[in-house]
């Protein structure tokens, strides 16, 4: 349970602002009228939950309370419940197949933590006790292969590489190959960055997709878009083009130790339902935490219980 | 995927006719679909808020040209605000400090944003375009394979890079670059440093190390173009704790709004200084405010054809004008359309930049102040004057000038200055109205200007403060040929 203590600590400490937030519009109790809806709307739109999904979390928390006197804490209650009620459906951890190799595919913009993110789950997959092979499909980043290499070494899993400015669909086989042949449980594939507007770049990932699917039809089994909390709406763009060309099937999102809420993880949970399996919290190889919809919540809103 | 800007604000404005000002009611409506656009676009709500107000200020009151729509002319109005607030005050694209070599450059950052594909960037350019030798040196000791990336990039753009030392801190490795830059004749020196947190206060307090130990000519906090509302935070923090000098943004080839660089120029007040539009290491540009806030508000067309129709205003004051200077005619109105049309291509200076031949006297105005304030002062004069008195300038004795004097706010000296240099000029349109239109315009400018080339007879003490050998007064007397109105206009 360590892990959890440390992303409550972590989230408590990037969210303080907002808990200060309700605790400045909210002097102990207030009267719920326009005006606290719109502080509020603010509130949440400052913590990136865009302003439609903002205005909406707002008014759910009003309903039924109009012209009442309610205590701060009892909205901020109200709003941390609100919240995990659209995450609590897409709080799912990573599933783990039977299927061996399970191929994992971890996809993003540029910078977004991928690299680091595939290194903290290899280490926790090889300490669950699966035997976990990596591979370099970054062929384009200077020293990215060699980034990998070292996370490998960190988390005591072979990094399967070729050299820079080879195909990465052509790694990407190669490393599935040699996965299965050496009985592997998983096989994560590290990619280049790319913004999710450049075609050229999402039909790389697509090839990727299929040369993968040469040696195992089921595969990849997992494609995870990583997501750095501090992009604002964009992350909704980012969502829907990779959903679409790698078929993303879950979210994780890093950088959450920082002063970005994430709050765009509500408008996504909305609006795509993808699961969200994971949280990085820091740089460090076990900064990542299972995503944890009422913790997250109450994180968020400085509620002190749901 | 984004409603545009000029979409919503069509909505507003349907029910509204398409003339007179812009009322409180209409414009207070516009505002918040502005404000939904900021927001739509990331930029952060305080930033949001600021600038809402200004734009507002600004919107009421405004008239609204005929060929447009209310809505329409807001967006100019907003679109505006945004290109100034972005571009701020002398602001020069592009430009990086790197006077008394070597100059050492620190990048900054969060992890992620860019920091040492820009360090390359930034490296390749003054390289190539400032023919400058620029050594690079990566002082992030935290990040796997960091220091490796910087070489490679290094030798990908040929630009030496600092060898790697293991074990090395920050401070050393930038004291080192210093060194061996002192010793190798660079120019520049490129810092890059680990990503870090605004909140990470042992990092924080390294970078402040760095800082104190090489005194960078410029300190760039490298920023996504795609960050969200953190951006204040961000912006505020690295500023405030180490003292930033510019920003590059990255990624400005997403397909991100860009609110950010609003958030962050209004937060650290400092240029955007470069952007990054892509991978390659070329991929580096100039920033220009007027893209981006077209791409903030989602619309760009508007802008266009507000400014049109504005053109097609001007054109037709224009020929009002020419049409009463034949005649002789030379009111206080006509002098107030002639300030106005000054003010805005720039002043005297910039007027006179733009006639041929004329470029050495712009200098010399820039000696004299006699700029968009000396205008602006005679404009509020002639403001506070009633319809009849600008009509018939011999009604303003001695109480009307006193009273005129308190409405704009000078004294009633000045009010007799701006009579007398208005007389003078009104003698010299009656000479030019017995020449004829025509002849007006054969002669051009030069039959105005006489042999100095510039205008004789005036007053210079008429405007206030004359530079020497230039007869300051009568540059306002200086008339616009009607078709010369296009050409000033400054296209941003
Ligand atoms: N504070 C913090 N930093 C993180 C987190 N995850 C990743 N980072 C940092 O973000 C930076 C970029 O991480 P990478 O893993 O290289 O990102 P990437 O997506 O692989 O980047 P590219 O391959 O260049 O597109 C590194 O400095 C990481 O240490 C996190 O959860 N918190
Ligand atoms: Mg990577």
């Amino acid at each position: 349970m360590r892990f959890f203590e440390k992303l409550k600590e972590r989230l408590f400490k990037s969210n303080a602002r907002i808990e200060q937030g309700v605790d400045a519009i909210l002097v102990e109790e207030r009267v719920v009228d326009d005006a606290l809806l719109e502080e509020l709307e603010d509130l949440l739109v400052q913590a990136d939950f865009g302003v439609n999904v903002a205005q909406r979390a707002s008014a759910a928390v009003a309903e039924g309370r109009f012209g009442k006197s309610v205590p701060a804490e009892e909205v901020k209650r109200l709003l941390a419940a609100e919240v995990a009620r659209t995450l609590a459906p897409v709080a799912r951890p990573l599933p783990l197949y039977a299927k061996r190799p399970q191929v994992i595919l971890v996809v993003g913009v540029n910078g977004g933590g991928k690299t680091t993110t595939v290194g903290k789950l290899a280490s926790q997959l090889k300490s669950a006790g699966k035997s976990v092979v990596v591979a370099a499909a970054d062929t384009f980043r200077a020293a990215a292969v060699e980034q990998l290499k070292i996370w490998g070494q960190r988390a005591g899993v072979p990094v399967i590489a070729k050299t820079e400015g080879a195909d990465a669909a052509g790694v990407a086989y190669d490393a599935l190959r040699e996965a299965q042949e050496r009985g592997a449980d998983v096989l994560l594939i590290d990619t280049a960055g790319r913004l999710q507007n450049r075609g050229d770049l999402m039909a790389e990932l697509d090839k990727i997709l299929r040369v993968l699917q040469k040696l195992d039809p089921t595969a990849p089994h997992n494609v995870l878009l990583v997501l750095d909390a501090t992009v604002g709406q964009n992350a909704l763009s980012q969502v829907e083009i990779f959903q679409k060309i790698a078929k993303v099937s879950g979210l994780i999102m890093t950088k959450l130790d920082g002063t970005a809420k994430g709050g765009v993880l509500v408008a996504l949970a909305e609006k795509f339902g993808l699961p969200i399996h994971a949280v990085g919290v820091g740089e460090a190889i076990d900064d990542l935490q299972p995503f944890e919809a009422q913790e997250f919540a109450r994180a968020l809103t400085g509620a002190k219980a749901l | 995927m984004f409603e545009n800007l000029s979409e919503r604000l069509s909505g507003v404005f349907d029910k509204l006719t398409r003339q007179g000002a812009l009322t409180e009611a209409d414009v207070d409506a516009a505002m918040r679909e502005v404000r939904l656009a900021l927001l739509d676009a990331d930029v952060a709500l305080p930033v949001a808020r600021d600038f809402i107000a200004r734009a507002r200020e600004k919107a009421v009151g405004h008239t609204v040209l005929k060929s447009i729509t209310p809505g329409q002319q807001v967006v100019k109005i907003v679109h505006d605000e945004l290109v100034a607030t972005l571009g701020g005050e002398g602001d020069k694209a592009g430009e990086i400090d790197i006077g008394s070599p070597p100059a050492p450059i620190l990048m900054v950052g969060l992890q992620g944003s860019g920091k040492t594909t820009s360090t390359a960037k930034i490296a390749k350019r003054l390289t190539e375009k400032g023919r400058k030798r620029v050594l690079m040196a990566s002082l992030d000791t935290r990040r796997p394979a960091a220091m490796e990336q910087l070489a490679i990039l290094g030798g990908q753009v040929g630009v030496d890079v600092l060898p790697i030392i293991a074990g090395q801190d920050p401070v050393a490795i930038a004291k080192r670059a210093m060194t061996q830059a002192h010793l190798g004749g660079y120019d520049v020196v490129m810092l890059d440093t680990a990503g870090r947190l605004h909140i990470d206060a042992e990092l924080m307090t390294e970078v402040q190390a760095v800082k104190a130990a090489v005194k960078p000519h410029e300190t760039l906090l490298v920023v996504d173009s795609l960050t969200g509302q953190d951006a204040v935070n961000v912006a505020r923090e690295f500023d405030g704790q180490v003292g930033v000098s510019g920003v590059v943004l990255t990624r400005m080839d997403g397909d991100g709004r860009g609110g950010a660089a609003l958030s962050m120029r209004a937060v650290t007040g400092k240029p955007i200084k470069l952007i990054g539009v892509g991978e390659k290491m070329d991929a580096l540009e100039e920033f220009h405010p007027e893209r981006v806030a077209g791409r903030i508000l989602g619309m760009g067309d508007i802008v266009a054809l507000v400014e049109k129709a504005q053109e097609t205003i001007e054109q037709r004051e224009a020929e009002r004008m020419a049409k009463r200077m034949a005649k002789g005619l030379f009111d206080l109105n006509d002098l107030h359309a002639q300030l106005e049309q000054m003010r805005k291509l720039g002043g005297v200076k910039g007027m006179m930049e733009m006639l041929p031949g004329m470029g050495k006297m712009a200098g010399k105005i820039d000696e004299s102040k006699m700029d968009d304030k000396v205008i602006r002062r005679q404009i509020a004069m002639i403001q506070s004057m009633t319809k009849k008195e600008r009509k018939n300038p011999d009604l303003l004795q001695a109480s009307r000038k006193k009273r005129v004097a308190a409405g704009a706010g000078v004294e009633v000296s000045e009010i007799n200055k701006l009579l007398k240099m208005h007389r003078q000029m009104a003698d010299m349109m009656k000479k030019m109205g017995k020449m004829g239109k025509s002849g007006l315009m054969r002669g051009g400018l030069s039959s105005l200007l006489g042999k100095a080339g510039m205008p004789q007879g005036a007053d210079p003490s008429a405007l206030g403060a004359p530079p020497p050998g230039l007869p300051g007064g009568t540059l306002s007397g200086l008339r616009l040929p009607p078709n010369l109105t296009g050409l000033g206009r400054r296209k941003p």
